[in-house]
This record gives structure tokens, C-alpha cells and sequence, in this order.
């Protein structure tokens, strides 16, 4: 009875936890609870502050308010030494563990069982079994750690983890690279870990796996705390919703609602057939795009908006099904193909596939135009200078100079510049991924504009956003993906939080 | 503007302040200085540092002897340079294509003979031929690199192992002789012409790449591709044609440099011709401001790096320093440089800079 009434009773407990980064508020007064003996989701979608709350947590990052209190007694965590001195491990998605090494050597690295000085092989070899048998992991101590299937690798880093005495152990998307059967075999390990009193904080984005595992359910946006449940008090439409946030009113005025029907007739920009890549493991899809049309994908973070558009850009290769371009087949093997046939593609990642960091402003625009072009047509310059001037001016892109490395732009200059680069190359169908993530509302309501404005032009737009109401302000069609496949279309009256929730959600009404 | 303003007599600081900002951020002057600072050395070491004669019929001192040694030096440099900012990493091969190449083209001349004064073949074939089996050594290593996604360093790796032993085959294992003076145009003089064919050679060679960089867009596909590969591809870029093709380039100019070096002694050696001349070349791109983890790069910079490294060798043999003891001057004046140049350097610099400059104003106030 006792016993019971201590594992209900949180353990570590973070409260009123502030952090700011230069120009964003990443936490503001969030709280955390975590007890012992439970599996605990931590949910949020991008920019939510979940990483940056566990940064916190580890050690990684110093607060700047709020307390964290173990068992009673408030501790300080200024380094992630502090952390494991505290029995608080984490395991990253990544496992960081030496792939060189064997199986054994990754448990015990850095604490050897020693005997006279030396390592003592076979107390060593003998411990990992033990532990290994313990906690049911089929791996041999012996075997080097890169002949391990990925599975076995994350569970060796747990084992470590573990074996250290933690008391708390924070799972950051460990399911992410792994297949079904794998999934099954890790949470069996967890719940074994749950049995032993160990509190695990889970990440993750797939929702299936959190109403599978997890006790309760905190959910962060925007760097607060929405709150945290039970799961058997939070159904899964709730739970998106809480991500997503609620509170904005559907707009009256929607964007140009658009018949289906009207289409008919119409030959399509773009019309992929059972579609897939080799690499990106989305369903195959079918999907028909016009002229003048701005489609949403909808989904979850990690559902495989991406991917998707990545694939009819050709910046993922399809090896199955067929795309068409106005109705011929697109044949599109890799980017510049799908480019001479107008497609243009700002990607998600603005740092690692946008810019070009230590090229100029002018240089960052003219790229895709002068790889369009060929080595041997080099633009010139006085055509350069003007297209980037005139940009610079159209899309009032504030940086000092046109010469101006891009690096030196704000995030939403950045992004501005990127949409430059694609206008200039004249496209009839964009694909737009996440164009305002981090970005001022200033620059938002820009962008959003110039989106209806290159629609109502007649060019086909393939819009992905986080924000739920920026796409319901400017779509007029949207698809929804959930766990890597598509699965609808919504269109005209279907086209509210709701119902884009509910098909998101998925599974229950 | 700033100038002008000349009342406050701030803003003057501030405009010299600027400029000061400038060039400390530059890192093209920064090669420039060096070179200028050997130069004014010289002035005061060595009073006939300067003087331009000609023997011979041919333009002689120490400049004419710079431009002329460093001529092999400049024309690797610039098919380094483009190794360098396309793949972040570095070809070593260079030396050992040099040796191929001139094998190459010693082979058609000479025939089976070690030592002749007959071409077997005409002149200007064996040159292609030369240049031809550069070209093919850069194809490989592009291949290594962009295709099988060798590290550079590994990859080349190979061709500086084997090439000079490959060489070596192709002169049927010795050293051969070209003796017919036609042979020597291209690396001593063509009669008549007062300037040593080597430097003409490496001014064209200059030149030419200059307006590559110019008229087609070679320039930015490279550092695009060495800045970032990931969005390269997005719009559009073949990031392995572009690597495979900075090889390329630095192949022929090997090559190039090899038929020079060759010609300029009359034979082909090939255990000797641009040894260690990769090292050389690699810390020119350095001196030259370029970025060692590629990206940007400067075909002006590297240049001036090559002539400085030549400078540095012909002043010392002008300060009388022995052959034996040249390498540790060398390596202390690089040494300097490279300490000078460092970017934690270069900070402590500017901020002493800025205290200097704050100091004056308030003094001044």
C-alpha cells in the first residue's frame, strides 16, 4: 500500500522552467512531472520546446527560471555529468554508441571491471551476459557492435544506460528507424524497466505507440505546457488537438473554395500515380494537381508530408508508379529534370538544403536560374544584379547589400531569398515546405500573400505548414497523411479543424 | 561622404576604422601583405633584388627567376584550387601526374630510344598526348571521389603511390633524353622571344582560367557544390560531374606543368620531375586565403600564394642561406604565416586594434 502510494507520487519534478534563445522564448514557465515506474509521452510538434525541455533536463542547456526537485530535494543540473550523477540517461535516436567496439565493451566503457590494473575480460564478459539475460536481449557480448541490426543497438544503449543505476531514462524517438517487430521487442523492454521502478520519459511522433505504452501524456506547444493526462483520459482526436491548437476560429472569408468539379476536363499539372521512392518508406500515393490550385498537406510531423512532395520533385527517386506533367509522362530521374519541366521545391530544412551560406545574396538567387541554363550560358552579371535587385525589392528582402553573404540574413530573409531563387526560374508548379517555420508574423502574412497571389496567376502550389490555420487560410484542397500514407483528400466544407483533426487522428471519431 | 566630414574628426577614425575592418577581414590582402612584406625585405637585403638584365638574350634577375621557378608551382595551384573548393579535400597526385604526362609525351618523341635528337612523332601530338594522360589520371580520381565517394586524400593516395612508378614503365624504366631543341621550347625559350617560354606559359595558363571563371558559370557550380552538396542537387546542380570535373582540370593542369617541367631540362625523369610539389601546392591554396574546407575560392589568391612560396625560397638563396638549412627558414616563415592568419589571431588583433583606436578617440576628446 505503501509501496503504491510512492510510485503514484512524482518524483522529479520540473517547475516553472524558462529558457530563452536569442529572439525566441523556447520554454516559458513549463512544468514537468515524472514518477517512478512510469512510461511518460512528452508530445509537441516542431518548435513545441520538447528537446529543448530535455536539453534542460540533461544538462545540455542552462535554464534560465524555474527549479527541479528530485525525490523532495532540489538539484541543479549544469552538466550533463550532473545528470547521470543523478541517475537521469538518455538515449538518442541516434545511438551514440562506438560501432567498432564489441557489444560489451559499449556496456561497460568507460567503467571496465578492472583487476590489478587491467581489464578484466572475463568478469566483464560475464557481467554483460548477466545483463543482457536480464533484461532479455538477444545480443552476444562479444559481437562488434555494427553487426547488430539497429534495434539491438538501441537496446544496448538502454542496457548501458541501465546499468549505470539509472533511475530515470529519457527515450528521444528511439522508435523512429525501427520496424514493427523491432517497436514490439523495445517496449517489452520497457515495460520491463517500468516494472523496476524506472521512470521513462518517451518521445515520439508516432500516436499509435503512445496509447500502446506510455501512462500519461504531457503536451507542450509553442514552448508552454498545455497540460498533462492520462491516457485513458485523452483520446487521440484530443491529443492532436492540444498539439495542434484549438483556439483559432475558423475563418468565414476561406480561401477561394474551389469545386472539384470544376476541374473536369482539365488536364492536371501534375497527376501521380501510385507513386512511391525507394528511400523515403511513403505509401505509394495518387494525387491530381491543377492550374490556379493551392493544396495543404496536412499531418503530423514525421507523417510523410515530405517525403511525398520530395518524391514528385525527384529530390527522392521514384521506383514505382507514374507521374505526369500536363498530362505527358514526366519522366523526372532527378531535380533538374523536374525543374525544366517548371517544378521549383523550397525545402523544410532551410540551413541544410536551402542556402548557400557563405554565397552571396545575388548568388543565392540566380543558382537554380544559371543551373537551369547550363555551365557553358553563364548569365550576365548586369542581368544577375537586376534579377537580384529586383527581387530584393518585390519580395522586400532586408539585407544591406546584394553582395551580402546570405548567412548574415535573418531566418525570414533567408526564406525570402530561397522563394526568390524559385520565382525567378518562372515555375507553374511550386512546392513549398514549411516556407514561414521560424520566421516573423510580419513576414508570415508576406508569404501567405504572395501564395494566393502566385495562385490566382495560375500557378499550381503544393503547401505544407505545422500552422493549421495558415493552411486553411490559403488552401483550397488539402491532403492528409498519418503514419506515412495518405489517407484523404478533403476539400470545400470538409475543410475545418475538425474534420482535418479527426482524419489526422485517425481510428476513433 | 565620410571623408569629407572632416569637422568632427571621428569620422575619419571611423572611415580608417573601416577600412582597417576591411582588410583585416579580407583574405586576399592578407596574401598580398605577405608577399609585399618579402618584397620590401628584399629592397633592403638585397639592393639587386629588383634589377632586370638581359643575358642571353633573355630577361634575367631575380623577378624574371621568380616568375620563371614558380611557374610549374602557379599552374598546379589552380587545378588544386578547384580540387580544394569542389571536395574539401585535397589532391596529392598532382607531383605524380606531372611525371606521367611528360612520360606520356617523352614516350612519342622518343621512341624506344633513351637518347635522341629525332621526334618519332610530330611536336605538338606528343604535347596532346602528354596532356592527354593528365586528363585521364583526373578522370580516375574524379571517379574515386565523386563516384565511389572516396575521401580525396585517399583516393589520389593511389595515383601518388603508383603514378611514378606507372611512369616509370612507360619511359621503359629509365630516364629519357629528349635532345632536340625544339624540345626545350616550351620549357626554356622559343628563339627570339626574350621572356622564358615558362613564364608566358603560366601567364596564359592564368589568364585562360581567369575566363573560365568569367564566361561560364564553373566558378559558382564549384562552391555551391563545396559550400553545400544537399541543396546543390536541389536546384539542379550534378555535384559528381562537378567534382569529377575539378579533377579533370587539375589533371590537364598537372599535365601541363609536368610537359614544362620536363621540357625545361631536356628529359624525362621521372622519379624526380614535381616531387613534393602537392605539398607546395596545398599551402599556396592556403597562403591564397582560400578556404581549406572548401567552398569559396580565389584564382587571384591562390596565384599570389604560389609566387610567394617561390619568393620566399629565391630570397633566402639571395640572403645567402644554404640549400641544407632552406627548408627550416621555410617552414618558420610559414609557420608565422600561418599563426598570422589563424582565425583566433586575427581576432586578438582586431580587438587590440579596437582598444588602440578607442584609446586615440578618448584622448582626442
Amino acid at each position: 500500500m505503501n509501496n503504491e502510494m510512492q510510485q503514484n507520487k512524482p518524483s522529479l519534478i520540473m517547475e516553472g522552467i524558462g529558457k530563452s534563445f536569442p529572439g525566441v522564448r523556447a520554454l516559458n514557465h513549463v512544468g514537468f512531472k515524472l514518477r517512478r515506474g512510469e512510461i511518460h509521452a512528452l508530445m509537441g510538434e516542431n518548435g513545441a520546446g520538447k528537446s529543448t525541455l530535455i536539453k534542460v533536463l540533461t544538462g545540455v542547456y542552462l535554464m534560465d527560471e524555474g527549479s527541479v526537485t528530485l525525490d523532495g530535494k532540489p538539484i541543479v543540473i549544469r552538466s550533463p555529468q550532473d545528470a547521470q550523477k543523478h541517475a537521469i540517461s538518455t538515449v538518442y535516436q541516434e545511438v551514440n554508441l562506438c560501432p567498432n567496439l564489441t557489444v560489451m565493451e559499449n556496456l561497460f566503457l568507460g567503467r571496465e571491471p578492472r583487476k590489478m590494473g587491467f581489464i578484466d575480460w572475463r568478469t566483464m564478459n560475464r557481467k554483460a551476459e548477466e545483463l543482457l539475460q536480464e533484461l532479455n536481449i538477444y545480443a552476444d557480448p562479444t559481437a562488434q557492435l555494427d553487426t547488430c541490426s539497429i534495434a539491438i543497438q538501441q537496446m544496448i544503449a538502454i542496457a548501458r544506460a541501465v546499468n549505470t543505476k539509472c533511475k530515470f531514462l529519457i527515450l528521444d524517438e528511439p522508435t523512429s528507424s525501427l520496424d514493427a517487430d523491432e517497436v514490439k521487442k523495445l517496449f517489452t523492454l520497457m515495460r520491463q524497466l517500468k516494472d523496476k521502478g524506472v521512470g521513462i520519459i518517451f518521445i515520439t511522433h508516432f500516436i499509435k505507440q503512445v496509447y500502446e505504452i506510455c501512462d500519461r501524456i504531457t503536451v507542450l506547444r509553442n514552448g508552454e505546457l498545455v497540460g498533462e493526462f492520462e491516457v485513458e483520459s485523452l483520446p487521440r482526436l484530443e491529443l492532436v488537438k492540444k498539439m495542434m491548437g484549438k483556439e483559432i476560429e475558423i475563418l468565414s472569408d476561406l480561401a477561394v473554395n474551389k469545386d472539384e468539379s470544376k476541374y473536369d476536363g482539365e488536364v492536371p499539372m501534375i497527376d501521380a500515380r501510385d507513386l512511391s521512392s525507394g528511400t523515403s518508406n511513403v505509401a505509394p500515393f495518387s494525387l491530381k494537381m491543377y492550374k490556379g490550385e493551392v493544396v495543404g498537406f496536412a499531418g503530423l510531423l514525421g507523417s510523410g508530408r515530405s517525403e511525398l512532395v520530395r518524391t514528385i520533385y525527384g529530390a527522392d527517386k521514384a521506383v514505382q508508379g507514374q507521374l505526369y506533367i500536363k498530362g505527358k509522362d514526366g519522366k523526372i530521374k532527378k531535380p533538374l529534370d523536374a525543374m525544366k519541366q517548371g517544378m521549383a521545391y523550397l525545402p523544410e530544412d532551410r540551413k541544410a538544403d536551402g542556402i548557400f551560406a557563405e554565397l552571396s545574396v545575388r548568388e543565392n538567387i540566380i543558382i537554380a536560374l544559371q543551373a537551369k541554363h547550363g555551365l557553358f550560358k553563364r548569365l550576365r552579371r548586369k542581368d544577375m544584379e537586376r534579377y537580384a535587385d529586383e527581387y530584393i525589392k518585390l519580395l522586400n528582402i532586408k539585407t544591406a547589400s546584394r553582395e551580402t553573404p546570405i548567412k548574415s540574413l535573418s531566418g525570414g530573409n533567408q526564406q525570402k531569398v530561397i522563394l526568390a531563387r524559385w520565382l525567378l526560374t518562372n515555375p507553374e508548379f511550386m512546392i513549398l515546405d514549411e516556407p514561414t517555420r521560424g520566421i516573423d508574423i510580419g513576414t508570415k502574412t508576406e508569404i501567405q500573400r504572395l501564395i494566393l497571389k502566385l495562385a490566382s496567376e495560375g500557378k499550381s502550389i503544393a503547401f505544407i505548414s505545422s500552422e493549421m490555420d495558415e493552411m486553411l487560410r490559403t488552401c483550397s484542397r488539402m491532403v492528409v497523411l498519418r503514419d506515412r500514407c495518405k489517407v484523404g483528400e478533403l476539400t470545400q466544407t470538409q475543410l475545418n479543424q475538425n474534420t482535418i483533426m479527426r482524419t489526422i487522428a485517425g481510428g476513433e471519431q | 561622404m565620410r571623408f569629407l566630414n572632416i569637422r568632427t574628426g571621428v569620422s575619419i577614425k571611423s572611415g580608417l576604422k573601416t577600412i582597417a575592418k576591411s582588410l583585416a577581414s579580407s583574405r586576399l590582402t592578407f596574401s598580398i601583405v605577405i608577399l609585399l612584406i618579402v618584397l620590401v625585405q628584399n629592397i633592403i637585403t638585397t639592393p639587386t633584388f629588383f634589377k632586370v638584365s638581359i643575358t642571353n638574350g633573355l630577361l634575367s634577375g631575380y623577378i624574371p627567376n621568380i616568375l620563371d621557378e614558380a611557374s610549374e608551382l602557379v599552374i598546379v595551384t589552380l587545378g588544386m584550387t578547384l580540387v580544394i573548393a569542389a571536395t574539401g579535400g585535397v589532391d596529392i597526385s598532382v607531383g605524380a601526374i606531372m611525371a606521367i604526362s611528360a612520360s606520356f609525351c617523352g614516350l612519342m618523341l622518343n621512341g624506344s630510344e633513351y637518347r635522341t635528337d629525332v621526334f618519332h612523332n610530330p611536336y605538338i601530338l606528343a604535347l596532346l598526348i602528354g596532356l592527354l594522360g593528365g586528363a585521364l589520371c583526373g578522370v580516375f580520381n574524379g571517379f574515386l571521389v565523386s563516384y565511389l565517394k572516396m575521401q580525396p586524400m585517399i583516393a589520389t593516395l593511389i595515383l601518388f603511390t603508383a603514378g611514378r612508378s606507372i611512369a616509370k614503365q612507360i619511359t621503359h624504366g629509365q630516364t629519357i633524353y629528349i635532345m632536340n631543341p625544339v624540345y626545350k621550347y616550351l620549357g626554356v625559350q622559343i628563339p627570339g622571344v626574350p621572356i622564358r617560354t615558362t613564364i608566358i606559359v603560366s601567364t596564359v595558363i592564368i589568364v585562360i582560367m581567369v575566363l573560365v571563371t568569367k564566361l561560364t558559370s564553373l566558378g559558382l557550380y564549384v562552391q555551391s557544390v563545396g559550400i553545400n552538396g544537399s541543396p546543390s542537387r536541389l536546384v539542379g546542380l550534378n555535384s559528381r560531374m562537378i567534382k569529377l570535373m575539378a579533377f579533370v582540370i587539375c589533371g590537364i593542369l598537372s599535365g601541363i606543368a609536368g610537359l614544362v617541367g620536363s621540357s625545361s631540362i631536356g628529359s624525362v625523369n621521372s622519379g624526380e620531375l614535381g616531387l613534393s610539389i602537392e605539398m607546395d601546392a596545398i599551402l599556396a591554396v592556403a597562403l591564397g586565403g582560400n578556404m581549406l574546407g572548401g567552398g569559396k575560392f580565389s584564382i587571384a589568391g591562390s596565384v599570389i600564394g604560389a609566387y610567394t612560396i617561390q619568393a620566399i625560397t629565391t630570397t633566402l638563396y639571395a640572403m645567402s642561406v644554404r640549400a641544407d638549412q632552406l627548408n627550416v627558414f621555410t617552414a618558420f616563415i610559414i609557420i608565422v604565416i600561418i599563426v598570422a592568419s589563424s582565425d583566433v589571431f586575427k581576432d586578438k588583433v582586431q580587438k587590440l586594434t579596437r582598444k588602440v583606436f578607442s584609446k586615440n578617440v578618448s584622448v582626442g576628446g
